[in-house]
């Protein structure tokens, strides 16, 4: 059927991306048709569609054809039609439409890709971590309740944008989330994404080369989206004439495929191409299958009437009197309220998504409520918690705000009073605690890069064209579900376009992406390794859990039953109105002053301090004020803030920020300060002020400072604070320094007892990479020596030696006296450290306050790193020290692990101290990306689980909302009060 | 909370000489070649050793299991592969030990072994015993030891694997009897081992058997025919293995390309230079300098007379002295980076570029520390002054879908051919008729 060297009238270009297919029909350079649909996955058949809409063109004359995109690959196989590679095609087309381009950006349904021209060919794409674009669009879209039209429309009446991570769309949801509950304007949020998607399109593709000259954007989300376009010429700083936005956009990579098609001798009739494309047989079928979730009927049956069991009793408020409570639960995604009767029977119900305005719902509700109530019903008491919990809170005046733990123990107490283990996956996060007499023994909630569970699932149904609901039922349904692994969600998108393209069904599919939540929260977020571990008796709830498909698998893949109440979505809420029956006069909103209750919210900027925090402002009908973004109190009004608490990671800032220089004869020396720079600053600050440098050390980060230096990032999934040191050193270069130094550190200091004392690789060398990635740095002198810091004698020699190399005149024994200066400095550095800590301990135990190691490296006390952390630790109530003020205070011992990192030994003797003191708490701080921390978690928490004591875990990345992190410390100290609560019952 | 349990010792079960006598260890798949040649090494020494061949979802989902999912993936595919075995049925577990190479540095893979027997004590194995292959005495295993003749000969079969390694790549691309290159390297791999015991070790004997593993792999009829050559670089683990990059060298070659992976004697020579490092930029251990130098100088030595054999030989590529791979480096980054593959990564990079090998993907597990400066973070300054290198980055962890990763490769494919061609009209060479496969040349 193919027709070798017969000359053909037409070529034909098909690209079939992850969501769309394009198809194009030229004769020479005439384009005859084009079109661009998407293809819900069902590749085959949209394409012969496709195809037949041009047979009219053609009639059965001969076509040269060629097919391209990323899940057109397979097909191409199997229908034996030539295949060329998307970016390639696309270089193809712009070489001969645009040959004075430099550079092309085009973002599809899931890749995003880069061409430069400029200096030799360079395609980039975007890597597995770099979530998708128009998917990413589609998703938050969704997120809004909007459509992308919409988005689009509302992004160009922005006022203010706000900062949200880039990296893929689990993260960005995390910072979305917040922002709408806590009253964001929308339009500000849609340009918001978009400039996350510029953001993560310059950060994770151009990797160091800079965007300038004519740019060509390509690719359907930059055909559709006005308000994206805008945002990447004003990131970009391009004028109208250097940001092209050409009508082919949509059509590039389909063009391309043409032009390629007609260089191949062979050529088809359409009905050839259409019989190729309907008689592709899918390949494989059997790999990569798991079990169906229900063997057979009897199965499904026995496992429908068990649960039919877990039920509560509802009843018709009309024929109830007398008090109720009601509990709120303001979720990220959905907001679900509860009412009950003194007997815990429900009265009412409401469960839905929120919307993006949680208020409003609240206040719809409570009007009903106070409706269907007549003068029958008093409420005697509220309650409210989850993400928009201070909200609704102010907003309505609810008695009670808990914690989602607390609120949700209480409800599975209910269902089973002697429950072991609760796992609870929502829309947004995964949050899960084990009980033990009667308290609250461990809380594992998801970390940022796995969460997205639910509402994962949802957008999912969506995107295939089915509602949650019918999209579950398939998966009952699946013969073979397909294996979608268990790592974050972003993956699971390119795992289902596999699957895919080896022909699953939607049955499969949905059967498939259920056991991949369920392994997602056993694997990664429990870290389970059997059953036996979870205990007996346990209750799971959680929207996702009606999802019958969601709970099967989950049964199966821990080969035990469990208890889903019917309420399964409602238990947030159920345990808040349960709590809020030890009440004693309700404060809720009157019936009339909710009449008149309006809720406005503007953004503006803290003047505080010169963190700048954003705030949005929310301002209800009776003039109350609720202001959230901030991170400290100073922004909230209030007269004066509350006394400030020991806080060792403030001390620190303050100590190493406060080191003065001198004016020095030799020049002025730049200091990045950001990863290993923070402990050793005073060693380096004073070897080079006593060799009379001008030591200059870059101010504290800020998002700004990663930012400015976002654009030579050659590693996306690199850790925040070794990404920041770009930012560092380009303001260093900017402020005109003469020399910078940031040495290459194999080894740390040796503080003994242990096997080692390495550097990570990354704070070793990462001055290897800056050099080969910051051009600017040709600007200067940038001094990157392999020292040896643990022998002085080395070190005097080393640096000597090296720094002859660029500066006349300097003595052996002027660095001899450097150096002993500089280690002097460091000692007491780390000395006032040490007995600032000991100070904090003895403040604390004076005061009965709880001790909380916040336990990090010494670059995460940088304010932009450590998100004030340890700001708002403080304002909850523990005196915070670190790692490195405490660790000698607790014997060296032997660890399970090589124990071979100078700062990571630290954290295991600081956990050591935390389990030997029953009045300190340690906090694991962990960087998004740091490979060494996989292992030093597991053993700071078997360290502290051995001695009885909650192993808490923040990881910390671009994300700079701290409404997670507030969960999880508020879980904490709520775990250790009831614990303490249990102590004295006993 | 009184009497806080302190944590015991950092203990291990040693292998003794009564386990050499009826114990399986178990050996994972690493570097296929060599390991079988390691494997007949030992077993002419009494050993009963197994190779792991497994493959499938079990093994990731074992590691995913036991090792926390954050740790890189070699070490989840790894120790899934142990677990899985012993899971499997097929060995006695308590007479099966494991076997795990440990090189300490500032890497987290020198932790593996720890992680490894978390993992087995976490699955219920905490019995089985975990032996440590290393040089420097870190462990104690006295069924076990690495005795002289055992490490001469070991040093020969990197030799030997190095060699197989390499013509195999050079010559299943091309031949004409399916099947009939691998044939030979497994006759060669048992042949050789046996040599050796019967034989005894010279370099001598070593270079006498160079030259009949050369004749032999030129007696393969192969196709004349022009392939893009694509080097394959990257952590030491996803860069052999084929569990680990998803059969990556097979995808190359069913694309149409010929694969070019360099040895295993470099990253050896790197180690030794490491340990040399240390002593050139921080004076440390400077006793050691002696045997280190002299065993670099002895390794360079042979080394060269090999390259000089293939020389004479003239069928095939030989590859570059590691003196040479180490100037070609000097102007991008220094030789203290040592901690995973270090310099030796980039240094491939342009040992291959120099070879003529333009085009390169570069592997590493999703999120590997040193590879963030050594792979990724020289990839711009590498190809600005290399405009002809065409490398592409691939990330390979249990998450990572095989549609994007061969997305990506068929990209810097379809470069790789618009250049050959490209040059070829340069050179006023006529381009070989287009074959059979469609996709080809632009």
């Amino acid at each position: 059927m193919v027709n070798k060297g017969t000359a053909a009238a037409f070529s034909l270009g098909i690209d079939i991306g992850s969501t769309t297919a394009k198809i194009v029909l030229r004769k020479g350079e005439e384009v005859l048709f084009e079109r661009y649909e998407r293809h819900f996955s069902q590749v085959r058949e949209k394409t012969a569609e496709l195809l037949r809409l041009v047979s009219d063109i053609t009639d059965d004359e001969q076509i040269s054809a060629a097919i391209s995109g990323s899940a057109g690959l397979g097909l191409a196989e199997a229908a034996n039609i030539p295949f060329v590679q998307e970016v390639f095609a696309t270089g193809e087309v712009v070489k001969l439409k645009e040959p004075d381009t430099s550079c092309v950006i085009e973002l599809g349904g899931e890749d995003a890709k880069i061409i430069f021209f400029d200096g030799g060919l360079d395609e980039r794409m975007n890597g597995s971590c770099a979530g998708g674009t128009g998917a990413f669009i589609d998703q938050m879209a969704t997120l809004l309740n909007i459509t992308v039209d919409e988005l689009d429309k509302l992004s160009l009446d922005a006022g203010r944008l706000y900062p949200i991570a880039s990296r893929c769309g689990v993260f960005a949801k995390t910072d979305i989330q917040p922002l709408l509950n806590q009253g964001a304007r929308k339009e500000d949020v849609a340009a918001s994404i978009y400039q996350a998607v510029v953001n993560q399109t310059i950060a994770g593709l151009a990797q160091g080369k800079r965007i300038t000259g004519k740019v060509l954007f390509l690719g359907g989300p930059l055909y559709y989206c006005k308000g994206l376009g805008i945002r990447f010429k004003e990131t970009l700083k391009l004028d109208d004439e250097h940001a092209v936005f050409p009508e082919y956009a949509r059509y590039a990579v389909a063009l391309g495929a043409s032009f390629y098609a007609e260089k191949q001798n062979s050529s088809y009739t359409i009905e050839e191409l259409i019989k190729a494309v309907e008689n592709a047989s899918s390949v494989s079928g059997g790999k990569g299958r798991l079990k169906p979730l229900f063997a057979d009927e009897s199965q499904y049956r026995e496992f429908k009437e068990r649960h039919a069991k877990s039920t509560v009793k509802e009843l018709d408020i009309s024929e109830y009197s007398g008090k109720a409570y009601l509990g709120i639960d303001c979720g990220s995604t959905t907001t679900k309220l509860c009412l009950l009767t003194e007997n815990n029977e429900i009265i009412y119900s409401y469960y839905a998504s929120n919307q993006g305005n949680p208020a409003e719902i609240v206040r719809e509700q409570l009007t009903k409520i106070y409706e269907l109530s007549g003068d029958r019903i008093e409420i005697a008491g509220s309650a409210v918690t989850g993400y928009g919990e201070e909200l609704i809170k102010n907003a309505f005046s609810v008695d009670y705000g808990i914690v989602e733990t607390i609120a949700h123990y209480t409800a599975a107490k209910y269902f089973e009073p002697d429950v072991e283990f609760i796992l609870d996956i929502g829309g947004q996060d995964i949050k899960c605690f084990k009980i033990k007499n009667g308290a609250i023994d461990s809380i594992m909630l998801n970390e940022a890069c796995s969460s997205g569970c639910g509402s994962f699932l949802e957008t999912f149904a969506k995107a295939m064209g089915y509602s949650i609901e019918d999209f579950a039922n398939k998966g009952l349904d699946g013969k073979a579900p397909v294996d979608l692994g268990s790592r974050c969600t972003v993956f699971m998108n390119s795992s289902v376009k596999q699957s895919q393209k080896d022909g699953a069904t939607v049955e499969d599919i949905s059967a498939g992406l259920s056991i991949s939540v369920v392994k997602n929260a056993l694997y990664k977020v429990i870290r389970a390794a059997s059953a036996a571990e979870l205990g007996e008796k346990i209750v799971v709830q959680g929207g996702t859990f009606y999802n019958d498909a969601v709970l099967r698998a989950f049964e199966r893949e821990i080969g035990h039953n469990v208890i889903r109440p019917s309420i399964a979505g409602l238990m947030g809420a159920y345990g808040a109105a349960l709590y809020s029956k030890k009440c004693r006069g309700s404060t809720i909103i009157s019936r009339e002053n909710l009449k008149n209750f309006v809720h406005t919210s503007k953004s503006a900027v803290c003047q505080g301090c010169t963190n700048h925090c954003r705030l949005t402002v929310n301002t209800f009908g009776d003039g109350k004020r609720f202001i959230s973004g901030n991170q400290c109190e100073k922004g909230l009004g209030k007269d004066t803030p509350t006394q400030s608490l020991p806080n060792l990671y403030e001390f620190k800032r303050n100590y190493l920020t406060s080191i003065k220089s001198e004016e020095g004869t030799r020049g002025i020396m730049g200091l990045p300060l950001a990863l290993g720079m923070y402990e050793l600053l005073p060693l380096w600050h004073g070897i080079f002020t006593k060799l009379g440098f001008t030591v200059k050390v870059s101010p504290m980060s800020t998002r700004r400072t990663y930012e400015k230096g976002q654009f030579s990032i050659p590693s996306d999934t690199a850790c925040y604070p070794a990404k920041i040191m770009h930012g560092h050193i380009a303001t260093l270069i900017k402020d005109g320094v003469d020399a910078i130094f940031y040495p290459c550190l194999t080894y740390n200091m040796d503080e003994k007892m242990t096997d080692n004392h390495y550097n990570c690789p990354v704070v070793a060398y990462y001055s290897e990479l800056l050099k080969g990635n910051m051009d600017d740095l040709s600007k200067v002198k940038f001094l990157y020596p392999y020292l040896n810091i643990n022998n002085r004698k080395e070190l005097v020699k080393e640096l000597h030696s090296y720094l002859s190399g660029f500066f006349d005149g300097i003595e052996k024994n002027e660095v001899k006296t450097a150096v002993d200066y500089g280690m002097q400095k460091y000692a007491e550095y780390m000395e006032a450290v040490r007995t600032e800590g000991a100070k904090a301990l003895d403040f604390a135990r004076k005061n009965g306050m709880r001790i909380m190691i916040l336990a990090g490296r010494p670059y995460h006390i940088d304010a932009e790193i450590g998100h004030g952390i340890d700001k708002l630790a403080n304002s909850l109530g523990f005196v915070v020290v670190s790692e490195d003020s405490v660790f000698r205070l607790a014997e060296p011992f032997t660890v399970k692990v090589l124990n071979q990192w100078t700062y990571h030994a630290r954290l295991y003797r600081a956990a050591r101290y935390a389990a030997e003191h029953d009045d300190t708490e340690l906090v694991q701080l962990v960087s998004f990306g740091c490979g060494v921390d996989a292992i030093t978690t597991d053993e700071v928490r078997s360290i502290l689980e051995n001695a009885g004591k909650y192993y808490t875990q923040i990881k910390i990345d671009e994300i700079t909302n701290l409404g997670a992190v507030t969960i999880r410390l508020r879980s904490l100290i709520g775990a250790l009060d009831e614990r303490s609560e249990a102590v004295g019952r006993a | 909370m009184k009497g806080v349990k302190l944590l015991e010792e950092r203990k291990y079960i040693p292998f003794t000489e009564e386990m050499r006598k009826d114990y399986t260890i178990l050996v994972p798949n690493m570097l296929p070649r060599h390991f079988k040649l390691f494997l007949q090494v030992f077993k002419n020494y009494g050993y009963k050793l197994e190779l792991l061949e497994t493959s499938g979802h079990r093994i990731i989902e074992s590691g995913l299991k036991y090792v926390h999912n954050d740790t890189c993936y070699p070490a989840i595919l790894v120790i899934g592969q142990f677990i899985d075995a012993l899971n499997s049925g097929k060995y006695d577990v308590h007479k099966t030990a494991l076997i795990l190479f440990q090189t300490g540095g500032g890497c987290r893979a020198s932790n593996y072994i720890f992680l490894l027997r978390k993992a087995l004590e976490k699955a219920g194995y905490g019995f089985v015993p975990v032996i440590s292959f290393n040089l420097g005495g870190l462990e104690n295993h006295p069924g076990f030891r690495l005795t002289v003749p055992i490490l001469h000969r070991l040093f020969y079969a990197i030799i030997y694997g190095d060699m197989l390694l390499s013509l195999v790549n050079q010559c299943k691309p091309y031949e004409v009897n399916k099947g009939e290159t691998e044939r030979l390297a497994d006759e060669l791999t048992v042949e050789l081992a046996d040599k050796m015991q019967k034989e005894g070790v010279s370099f001598k004997k070593v270079k006498e058997n160079c030259k009949m593993i050369l004749s032999r792999f030129a007696e393969i009829e192969r196709v004349k025919e022009k392939k893009v050559k694509v080097g394959v670089v990257g952590e030491i683990y996803v860069k052999y293995s084929p569990l680990g990059n998803n059969n990556l060298e097979q995808f190359l070659i069913d694309e149409g390309a010929e694969v070019v992976v360099p040895g295993l004697l470099d990253f050896f020579m790197y180690c030794i230079v490491s340990n040399l490092t240390d002593i050139w930029l921080y004076g440390l251990n400077k006793l050691r300098y002696p045997v280190l130098k002299f065993v670099f100088n002895y390794l360079v030595k042979q080394q060269k007379e090999i390259i000089a054999l293939m020389k004479e030989d003239g069928n095939f590529a030989p590859p570059t002295p590691i003196e040479h791979t180490m100037e070609l480096i000097k102007d991008f980054m220094g030789l203290g980076t040592k901690m995973g593959e270090g310099w030796l990564l980039p240094a491939e990079m342009l040992e291959l570029n120099d070879e003529g090998v333009h085009n390169i993907v570069c592997t590493q597990p999703f999120g590997c520390l040193p590879n963030h400066i050594c792979g990724k973070g020289m990839m711009k300054p590498l190809k600005e002054k290399n405009p002809d290198m065409n490398i592409v980055a691939i990330d390979y962890d249990s998450g990572a879908s095989k549609v994007n990763q061969e997305n990506r490769i068929k990209l810097m494919l379809a470069n790789a051919r618009a250049n050959m061609a490209e040059k070829e009209r340069e050179n006023g060479i006529k381009a070989e008729p287009e074959n059979e496969k469609t996709e080809i040349l632009a």
